[in-house]
C-alpha cells in the first residue's frame, strides 16, 4: 500500500457543492430580472390554483354524493347479505400480500404499506358501515399476520406462489358462488368490483395467449406463424370498442344457443382477446432483444426448444419488456370504462348513474373527481411497482 | 507438463468425430466444400484460417448449430441428420464454448453451470450443485459462483462457459475462438484451463487465432482457406515445412 502512495496523487474529496437555500435560490430563480419576473409569476399562479382547489375540495364540494353512495361506487348491486364474499376474497388477498412482503420484502412490502393505509383511511372515515369497519381491521390485522408468518420461514415461497395462482379462482368462486354457494348473478355485479375483476381477468387471460402468439409469430410452422400474424394484424386494426361489441353481440351468434356466455364474461373474453394481441407484440420485441448467442448456448447444451424458451430466452425477453407490458396493464385497466357502452356498470358508469339521479345533480365533479382519484391511484401504484420490479430484476445487467 | 511429453498412442483408437465429403452453402456462396475430417479420442485438433474462410461455421456445423447440405457427420457413432432425436444426443455428448461467452446473465454463475445438467440430463439438485462447484473449483473461480456474469470478469466469464460446458460431462469439446473477445491480459488463463483440459484426455476441435496454444498442444493442426482443409499435420510439420503456398502465406502474415 505503501508504495503505491508514492506513485499515484492523494485521493480528493470533490469539490463542495453545497451553496445553501438562498445561493441556490438566487442562482436559479432569482439571477436576473427576467428569471425573477417570472418567477413572481408562476408563484402567483401557483397560489392561485392551489388556494382554488383546496377551498373547493375542503369546503365547495359535496362529498355527501360519495359518501352516500359508496357502497355503489365500490361494489354495484352486489346483496348486502352476500357482501362477506367480496370481503373473504379480498382478505385472501390481503393475507397473501402479507406473507409475501414477509418472504421477499422489497417491493411487496411498499405495496403492503399502500394497501395498509389505503386500508386505515378507508376505515376511518366517518361514512363507512360498522361492518365494513371490522372488515378493514381484520384485513389490516391479517396483513400484518402475514408478514410475521411469511418473515418466520424462507419454505414458504412455493406454497405463496400457488396460492398467488389460486387466488382468481377461489376469488372468482367466493364472488361468484358457482353453483356452491348462492349464485350472484353478473348482472348485479358493478362499480370498482366490476372494474377489477375485468381488467385482472382479462390481464392474467391474455398473458399467455399472448406469450404463444409471440412465439406462433416466430415460428417455422406457416400455419402457426399466418394464423398469429393475422390475429395479431386484425386485432390491432380494430377499436376496441368494436372488438367489446363484437365479444357481445358476435360471440353468442358463433357460439349458438347451447352456450351461453354472460354480459360480464363476454366483456372480459373481448379484453382477453384485445389485450392479447397487443401483449404478444410486446414480448415479441423483448424476443428480438436477445441477441442469438443466447439461443445457440442453451442449444448446444441440450436444451430442447420448450425448456429453452421457459429457462434461457422467456425470462430475459419478459423483463426487457416489462415497462412497455405494465404500460399495457395500465391502459387495459383505464380501457374498462369503456364496458359501460355495452350495458355493464364499471365505476364510471356508476358515478355517472349517480349524478342522473335528481338528488344529487349539480355533483358531477365531486363524482369525477374520486373515480379520477380512484384510478390515479391503481395506475400509479401499477407503475411504481413496475419501477421497482425493474430495479430489483436488474442485479447482474450485462 | 509431463503428461505432454507422453506421446499419445492415438493410431488404435476410435474416431470420435467422423466429417465425410461436408458441404454447406449460404445461399448461393459455396462455404464448405468437400471438407473430410476424422478426430480420434483423445485427440486435440486445432483448426486455424484467416477469417471468413469457414472454421467457425464448420466448428458450427458439429453440433447441428449451423445445417449443411451435403455430406456426413458422425458423433460418437451417432449420425447428424435432420432427426432432432439425434441432434439432441449429438448435443448431449458435445459442449461447446463461444467467443461471447454467451452465459445467461438473468442467473448465477452456479445455475448457469447447474441449468442443463439438472434439465437435461436429469440430475438432482445436490449432484448437480456438487460437480457445479467441482467445475467451477477447476476452472478456479469457487468463490464467484453466486454472483451474476454480469460481475465477472470476461476471462472468469469464459472460464465459467467452459465450466457450464464440462457440466454435461460431454465426450467432446468445441472451442469457437474462446479467447478472440478478451482482453490480452485474461486470455492467458483461458488457455491454461483448456490446456489442462486436452492434457486430461478430452477429445477437443479449437478455433482459435493462439498459435503458441496450437504449437503447444495440439495434436493435428487443420488449416482452412476458402471453405477448404488446405492443410493437415503435426504441429511441427505444418509450422516449420508447409508444403502448400496458401498455408505459407497465411502463417507468415500472423507470425
Amino acid at each position: 500500500m505503501n508504495n503505491n502512495e508514492t506513485t499515484t496523487k492523494n485521493e480528493m474529496a470533490p469539490p463542495k457543492s453545497s451553496i445553501g437555500v438562498p445561493g441556490w435560490l438566487k442562482q436559479n430563480l432569482f439571477s436576473n430580472w427576467w428569471n425573477t419576473l417570472l418567477t413572481i409569476i408562476f408563484t402567483v399562479i401557483t397560489i392561485y390554483v392551489v388556494k382554488g382547489t383546496f377551498t373547493w375540495v375542503f369546503f365547495t364540494a359535496e362529498w355527501s354524493v360519495v359518501s352516500e353512495n359508496f357502497k355503489l361506487l365500490m361494489v354495484g348491486q352486489y346483496p348486502d347479505e352476500e357482501l362477506w364474499r367480496v370481503w373473504t376474497a379480498l382478505s385472501i388477498f390481503t393475507a397473501l400480500v402479507g406473507i409475501s412482503w414477509g418472504v421477499w420484502k422489497g417491493t411487496m412490502g411498499h405495496v403492503s404499506i399502500f394497501l395498509g393505509v389505503v386500508m386505515a383511511i378507508t376505515m376511518v372515515v366517518p361514512f363507512i358501515a360498522v361492518g365494513s369497519r371490522i372488515w378493514l381491521a381484520a384485513n389490516i390485522g391479517l396483513l400484518v399476520l402475514g408478514f410475521a408468518i411469511g418473515k418466520q420461514s424462507e419454505k414458504l415461497k412455493k406454497p405463496v406462489l400457488v396460492g398467488w395462482f389460486l387466488l382468481v379462482p377461489i376469488g372468482m368462486f367466493f364472488i361468484e358462488g358457482f353453483g356452491l354457494l348462492n349464485e350472484v348473478s353478473t348482472n348485479f355485479w358493478g362499480g370498482f368490483l366490476l372494474t377489477c375483476l375485468i381488467a385482472i381477468i382479462s390481464i392474467i387471460a391474455s398473458f399467455p395467449i399472448g406469450i404463444l402468439l409471440a412465439l406462433g409469430r416466430r415460428s417455422n410452422l406457416p400455419i402457426i406463424k399466418w394464423f398469429s400474424i393475422i390475429y395479431i394484424e386484425l386485432i390491432r386494426g380494430i377499436p376496441l370498442i368494436t372488438v367489446l361489441f363484437v365479444a357481445q353481440l358476435m360471440l353468442p351468434l358463433f357460439l349458438g344457443d347451447t352456450i351461453e356466455l354472460d354480459k360480464v364474461l363476454r366483456a372480459m373474453i373481448g379484453f382477453t382477446l384485445f389485450n392479447a394481441a397487443y401483449l404478444a407484440e410486446n414480448v415479441r420485441g423483448g424476443l428480438q432483444s436477445l441477441p442469438r448467442g443466447q439461443y445457440e448456448a442453451a442449444q448446444a447444451l441440450g436444451l430442447n426448444k420448450a425448456k429453452m424458451m421457459t429457462f434461457v430466452i422467456m425470462p430475459q425477453a419478459l423483463k426487457a419488456v416489462i415497462p412497455a407490458m405494465v404500460g399495457q396493464f395500465i391502459s387495459i385497466f383505464k380501457d374498462t370504462v369503456l364496458v359501460s357502452i355495452v350495458g355493464l356498470i364499471d365505476l364510471l358508469g356508476m358515478a355517472k348513474k349517480i349524478i342522473a339521479n335528481p338528488q344529487f345533480l349539480g355533483t358531477q365533479m365531486e363524482s369525477f373527481v374520486f373515480v379520477a382519484f380512484v384510478f390515479f391511484m391503481i395506475c400509479y401504484l401499477m407503475s411504481y411497482v413496475s419501477r421497482r420490479l425493474e430495479r430489483s430484476l436488474g442485479v447482474g445487467e450485462r | 507438463m509431463s503428461m505432454q511429453d507422453e506421446a499419445k498412442p492415438l493410431q488404435g483408437r476410435e474416431d470420435m468425430i467422423e466429417v465425410i465429403g461436408l458441404n454447406k452453402w449460404f445461399g448461393n456462396l459455396h462455404v464448405l466444400k468437400d471438407v473430410d475430417l476424422n478426430v480420434k479420442q483423445g485427440e486435440v485438433v486445432v483448426v486455424l484460417g484467416p477469417s471468413g474462410s469457414g472454421k467457425s461455421t464448420f466448428i458450427r456445423t458439429l453440433n447441428a448449430l449451423e445445417e449443411f447440405q451435403k455430406g456426413e457427420i458422425h458423433i460418437d457413432g451417432i449420425n447428424l441428420s435432420n432427426d432432432v432425436a439425434n441432434i439432441e444426443a449429438i448435443r448431449k455428448e458435445t459442449g461447446m464454448v463461444f467467443q461471447q461467452f454467451n452465459l445467461f446473465p438473468h442467473m448465477t454463475i452456479l445455475r448457469n453451470v447447474m441449468l442443463a445438467p439438472i434439465w437435461v440430463r436429469k440430475w438432482k439438485k445436490d449432484k448437480a450443485e456438487k460437480i457445479a462447484f467441482e467445475l467451477l473449483e477447476r476452472v478456479g473461480i469457487p468463490e464467484q459462483a453466486h454472483k451474476y456474469p454480469g460481475q465477472l470478469s470476461g476471462g472468469q466469464q469464459q472460464r465459467v462457459a467452459i465450466a457450464r460446458a464440462l457440466a454435461m460431462q460431454p465426450k467432446i469439446m468445441l472451442f469457437d475462438e474462446p479467447t478472440s473477445a478478451l482482453d490480452p491480459e485474461m486470455i492467458k488463463e483461458v488457455l491454461d484451463v483448456m490446456k489442462t483440459l486436452a492434457r486430461s484426455g478430452m477429445t477437443m476441435v479449437v478455433v482459435t487465432h493462439e498459435m503458441s496454444f496450437a504449437r503447444e498442444v495440439a495434436d493435428r493442426i487443420v488449416l482452412f482457406d476458402y471453405g477448404e482443409i488446405v492443410e493437415m499435420g503435426e504441429p511441427n510439420e505444418v509450422f516449420e515445412n508447409p508444403k502448400h503456398e496458401r498455408t505459407k502465406a497465411f502463417l507468415s502474415q500472423i507470425l
